[in-house]
């Protein structure tokens, strides 16, 4: 018996039912920590920002907004964490295939994700219940290791992930594990792109999320300095990242193109090898070709390789098993793309209207797609981490262990599925219902002073 | 290697029990604190007293689970599978908890804050009551190596299962207990000292009698892990054990509330290393630790980094009790 689970192979099959249930909550929960794990890394440096200004200029007003933003903070933390265990819970509950075997080969990045994990939950009791504890130099800085933390834990998290498309530092015989080396598969090839790529998205969506606050204020005719200021700390970081965003999305694609050419074929909806391989936009996938779309002659073999005579992997080198379904992964990636060039279009128009005239721009059309922004920059991480975790399909390791083996066997694993989503369903309604009410529960002042500071608790 | 790597992990068990347990057990408090008005001042108490420092004691479990995976990924994968119905319920009762307790917090309105209130106060006994239930189906020898190999429901219905999950919820409550007596005494709160104080020493005797029941139940449900408790290490745990069990109580009629911190906290450590001491080297049956662990070149990465880890961490962490504990300081808002 012990031979046959260390082989990690499952002595019975899962149902197609609890796979799909098993793969679906796995993508729910997943997609849930996300967008707070997002915040997570973001905010405290905002927030910062915000705080440092008014120790600098002893303004009321960055006062207010650093500690009104903490306030929220403390919510967004708790439930991120929250979710986060889960996910911890589930990698074992789901896809004891894949821990089994390999939970050796990523642990030391979750071993160093749980360090940082702890600054992060230390610091951040520290900074949300130190306001009147320290001086505000000493509070301030006890943010700092906030921020690392949260970049050190985006970072260890998504390099077990790129190690998910890049198995690298093991050996395997037999399907057993014999040698590990674990810091050359935290650093395997899809460790840069990756990470970086991540670590932009949790500043975007932040940036993006907080500023859509402001811009619905904004358009309800609340255009005080504070909501300003509200609006322009987080949207200028969010801004400047955006095209730094689109030249890492690029490399990204490269990087695929090199390493992991049938994840972008099914991006591209490309099933014979060739070049001068067009770019696709839109399109969707019938019958084994790709319809309805615009193509950009040469387009992807451009984009991959810097030439037209680039050569393009088609899905059809693997067999039909072997691909991914084209279809979610050719619209989630298009989604991403398209959202990041309405994001840079966005920020154009603010640093135009900033350079020129040294004010926020006016027209309401600006203020309705800043209100949307935040949501839209969520969307895209989603819709990246479709591409990426679809893409990889059928595999959950790259090559090496298959989704279908990795799933636990156990009969009725769609009743946690089930249960699950209910409570996310619910947990959500109740996270925006909670934050509504706390920022509508105390209004902003119209002349704020240093009593409505200290009337933040 | 795999010893000293496993010793971590318990130790890393330890402190959850101690620091996270009595968390949970404080929102066993809150759920028979009494009614709204009755009750408020207590439950003022408890969200003071764990509201900065429930995220990182929560760690703890992460950090063991995560060392687990690493370390022993297939007794990882052959608990976590074969118990996923418990853990999922200890998975939505951490859900419960943690994000109950900051909605109650944010929210205004007293409607809100009593159903936040409930089900933080909930999901506080039921979180501890599945982990000592999924503690117990290890310790029982119901779960086997292999993926789902044990059976889903009986691994952990059965009588030692069900005793291990009632002792940890009592163990929780105990050490909360013991703790918001001191907490309350610093804060200059005498009648709530008197009424936590009465609380641990109710609470302590039950749970005194209910580890002397779980061990009977061992006796004709576990025999082995009963044979061993009741000799060699295992043994001197078990008086360890006791007697700073009975000593906390004393302390407690004394009034000694600091020094009964670390009596407490003694008896339940004692309780858990007795329980390692006695299935050790043993994980899962017919599986040893230097059969299920991984290769040596990933603990020792693990364990540098986390000796590296420790040095950050450790001065980051007595600080940020030092900063909770300082009397002299305004008391919380909240
Ligand atoms: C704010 C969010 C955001 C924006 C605007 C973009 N992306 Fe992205 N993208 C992500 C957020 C994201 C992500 C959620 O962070 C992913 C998922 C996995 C990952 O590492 O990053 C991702 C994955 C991802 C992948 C798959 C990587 C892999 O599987 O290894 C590619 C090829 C791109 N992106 C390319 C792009 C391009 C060419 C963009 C140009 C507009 C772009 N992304 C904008
Ligand atoms: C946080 C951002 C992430 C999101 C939104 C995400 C999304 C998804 C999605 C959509 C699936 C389902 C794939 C399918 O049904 O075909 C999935 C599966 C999975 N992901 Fe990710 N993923 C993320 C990050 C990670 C990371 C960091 C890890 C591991 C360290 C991981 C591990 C897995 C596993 C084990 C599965 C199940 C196997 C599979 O279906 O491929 N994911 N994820
Ligand atoms: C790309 C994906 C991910 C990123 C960027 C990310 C980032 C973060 C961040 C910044 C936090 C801190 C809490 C917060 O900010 O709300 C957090 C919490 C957490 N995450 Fe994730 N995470 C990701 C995916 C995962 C996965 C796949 C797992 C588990 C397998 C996981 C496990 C956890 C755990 C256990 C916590 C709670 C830590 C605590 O109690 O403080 N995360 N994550």
């Amino acid at each position: 018996m012990i031979s046959a689970f260390l082989a990690g192979l499952p002595l019975e099959a899962a149902t197609p039912a609890d796979l799909l249930a098993a793969r679906q909550q796995m993508a729910l929960s997943l997609g849930w920590h996300i967008v707070f794990a997002c915040f997570g890394v973001g905010m405290p440096l905002i927030t910062l920002i915000a705080e440092v200004l008014g120790i600098r200029t002893g303004d009321p007003v960055y006062r207010l907004l650093a500690r009104r933003w903490a306030k929220v903070m403390g919510v967004l933390f708790a439930v991120g964490a929250v979710s986060g265990t889960i996910l911890s819970f589930e990698m074992g509950i789901l896809w004891p295939g894949l821990m089994g075997t390999y939970g050796q080969v990523i642990g030391l990045p979750f071993s160093l994700e749980g360090i940082a994990f702890f600054i992060e939950a230390i610091f951040v009791g520290i900074y949300l219940y130190g306001w009147d504890r320290l001086p505000p130099k000493v509070h301030a800085l006890t943010g700092v290791p906030i921020v690392i933390a949260g970049v050190a834990s985006a970072f260890f998290v998504v390099t077990a992930n790129a190690w998910m498309n890049q198995p690298t530092g093991f050996s395997e015989a037999d399907g057993r594990v014999i040698t590990v080396d674990p810091w050359a598969a935290m650093f395997n090839p899809a460790t840069p792109p990756q990470t970086t790529h991540m670590i932009v998205a949790a500043f975007m969506v932040a940036g993006f999320g907080m500023a859509s606050v402001y811009a619905v204020a904004m358009l309800r005719g609340r255009r005080d300095r504070y909501h300003r200021l509200g609006f322009t700390i987080p949207f200028t970081l969010a801004a400047i990242l955006t095209p730094v965003q689109i030249v890492v999305g690029d490399w990204a694609a490269k990087f695929l193109h090199e390493r992991q050419p049938i994840k972008l074929a099914a991006i591209e909806g490309v099933f014979e090898s060739g070049k001068h391989v067009p770019l696709h936009l839109g399109g969707i996938v019938i019958d084994g070709e790709m319809r309805y779309a615009i193509e950009i002659p040469s387009g992807l073999s451009l984009l991959a390789g810097n030439k037209p005579s680039t050569h393009i992997v088609g899905l059809n080198t693997v067999p039909e098993a072997d691909q991914p379904p084209v279809n979610i992964v050719h619209l989630a990636f298009q989604s991403m793309v398209a959202i990041g060039f309405a994001l840079l279009a966005l920020s154009a128009v603010f640093a135009f209207v900033w350079w020129r005239r040294r004010r926020l721009p006016e027209t309401p059309w600006f203020w309705r797609a800043a209100a949307l922004a935040g949501a839209g920059a969520a969307f895209a991480v989603e819709a990246g981490w479709v591409t990426t975790e679809v893409g990889r399909q059928p595999w959950v390791v790259y090559g090496v262990l298959r989704t279908a083996d990795a799933v636990n066997p156990a009969p009725g694993l769609r009743w946690g599925f089930y249960l699950v989503t209910a409570v996310y369903v619910v947990l959500t309604v109740i996270t925006i219902v909670v934050l509504r009410r706390m920022t509508r529960s105390t209004p902003v002042p119209d002349e704020i002073t240093n009593a409505d500071v200290e009337a933040v608790h | 290697m795999e010893a000293a790597y496993l010793a971590v992990m318990w130790g890393g068990l330890t402190l959850y029990l101690l620091l996270g347990g009595a968390d949970f057990g404080a929102g066993i408090w809150d759920l028979v604190a009494g009614g709204p008005e009755r009750g408020r001042r207590q439950r003022d108490l408890i969200a003071r007293t764990i509201g900065p420092v429930w995220e990182a004691n929560h760690v703890w479990l992460i950090f063991v689970i995560v060392l687990m995976w690493t370390g022993f990924p297939p007794v990882f994968a052959a608990v976590s599978s074969t118990l996923y119905i418990p853990l999922t319920l200890v998975a939505l009762g951490i859900i419960g908890r943690g994000s109950a307790f900051v909605f109650r917090k944010a929210s205004v309105q007293v409607e809100h804050q009593r159903l936040f209130g409930a089900v933080f106060a909930l999901s506080s006994l039921l979180t501890p009551f599945f982990l000592g239930v999924s503690a117990g189906a290890v310790a029982g020898g119901r779960v086997p190596p292999g993926i789902a190999e044990g059976d889903l429901v009986t691994s952990w219905i059965n009588p030692t299962a069900l005793a291990c999950g009632v002792l940890t919820v009592c163990v929780t409550a105990y050490l909360a207990a013991v703790y918001l007596t001191r907490e309350a005494e610093r804060e200059g709160e005498a009648d709530l000292a008197a009424q936590f104080r009465r609380r641990a020493l109710v609470s302590g005797v039950i749970t005194g009698a209910v580890a002397i029941a779980a061990l009977l139940v061992l006796r004709s449900d576990a025999r082995a892990l009963y044979d061993a408790l009741l000799s060699g290490p295992g043994l001197v745990l078990v008086i360890v054990s006791v007697v700073a069990g009975v000593v906390s109580l004393l302390l407690l009629v004394l009034r000694r509330f600091l020094a009964v911190r670390l009596t407490a906290a003694l008896a339940v450590a004692a309780m858990l290393w007795g329980w390692g001491a006695a299935q050790y080297p043993e994980m899962l049956p017919g599986l040893t630790a230097a059969e299920a662990a991984a290769h040596d070149a990933v603990l020792t990465a693990s364990l540098g980094a986390l000796g590296v880890g420790a040095l950050l961490l450790v001065p980051s962490m007595i600080w940020m009790f030092r900063i909770f504990q300082r009397s002299d300081e305004p008391a919380q808002h909240g």
